[in-house]
């Protein structure tokens, strides 16, 4: 039986950990929203001003779901990844293809594929297990459930880092949680219920 | 020169995204790579574009790419050595 340990949500330019907010300001416009985000955090990871907003928003959501540092005692191979979302890398391909009209950015051109911000969070926390990318039409809690499950049934499997990182423009919706085979943390039962429960819950706060 | 490298500065953090850091923060002698900036291979094409779109510079031999980026001061000398009339 896993558990839901901690979550992470960015919607309506609100960045929060287990429910808490952790960063605020509607007033910005997304890239703006990101970079203050990013400094309200104190991270110091300068690739950071490098990535796509799709990294970013993965970036950010990331550390504030490890801030406890949760994984530290888990070797890097017993910690996987799983993320989907609905637009894939769409926000990128479009400004490199307009960029395409002149010189094409070779910096951009890296961020044309969805599972970049799977490598960027790999990279920054150190995760080396399996790691996943897919792509739905909305955020389908019985699939994610259901896979994060089998990943975690592994043998040697500890934790997984799962969840929803979506963005178009301005329409940013990221739902990430840390489920472990450890008892702690929210001890939510990883139940496709209780995803649901909770990646609702944020559009009705 | 010493325009030109002050150009270039800027023209860098903009390019490659730098934000954290400010003109007066890259030294012209500083290298680029490695333990200096810590640029990367994605970060030596962009520069490659730079000098492409800003000096009209095209660098004919990959091979000169390392002696080339060294630093700003090499990046400057390379265009005043090879920018069009």
């Amino acid at each position: 039986m896993a558990f839901i340990t901690a979550t992470a949500s960015i919607r309506g330019k609100t960045l929060t950990r287990n429910g808490t907010i952790q960063y605020q300001d509607a007033s910005l416009v997304l890239p703006e929203f990101l970079l203050q985000a990013y400094a309200a955090l104190k991270s110091d990871y300068p690739k950071f001003y490098k990535m796509d907003p799709l990294s970013k928003l993965g970036f950010l959501a990331a550390e504030v779901l490890l801030a406890d540092r949760p994984l530290a005692a888990y070797p890097p191979e017993a910690v996987s990844l799983v993320l989907s979302n609905a637009h894939a890398s769409l926000d990128t391909d479009t400004q490199y293809l307009a960029a395409s009209r002149t010189v094409p950015s070779p910096a951009l051109f890296v961020y044309t594929l969805p599972n970049i911000v799977a490598g960027e969070l790999c990279i920054r926390h150190g995760l080396k297990g399996e790691n996943a990318f897919f792509v739905t039409p909305a955020f389908d809690a019985a699939q994610v459930a259901s896979y994060v499950d089998l990943v975690l049934a592994q043998p040697g499997a500890q934790g997984c880092v799962a969840g929803w990182v979506d963005v178009m423009g301005e329409h940013h919706d990221v739902f990430l949680y840390l489920a472990e085979n450890s008892h702690r943390g929210l001890a939510r039962a990883h139940t496709a219920e209780q995803l649901n429960t909770l990646y609702t819950g944020l559009w009705n706060n | 020169m010493e325009q030109l490298m002050a150009d270039l500065k800027r023209q860098i953090i903009e390019a490659l995204n730098l934000k954290h850091l400010t003109p007066a923060e890259i030294g012209d002698d500083q290298p680029l790579f490695g333990e200096g900036l810590g640029l990367d291979s994605i970060d030596a094409l962009e520069l490659i574009v730079l000098l492409q779109q800003q000096y009209k510079v095209k660098i004919d031999n990959p091979q000169d790419g390392p002696k080339i980026f060294r630093s700003v001061r090499t990046i400057a000398e390379f265009i005043t050595a090879h920018k069009p009339a």
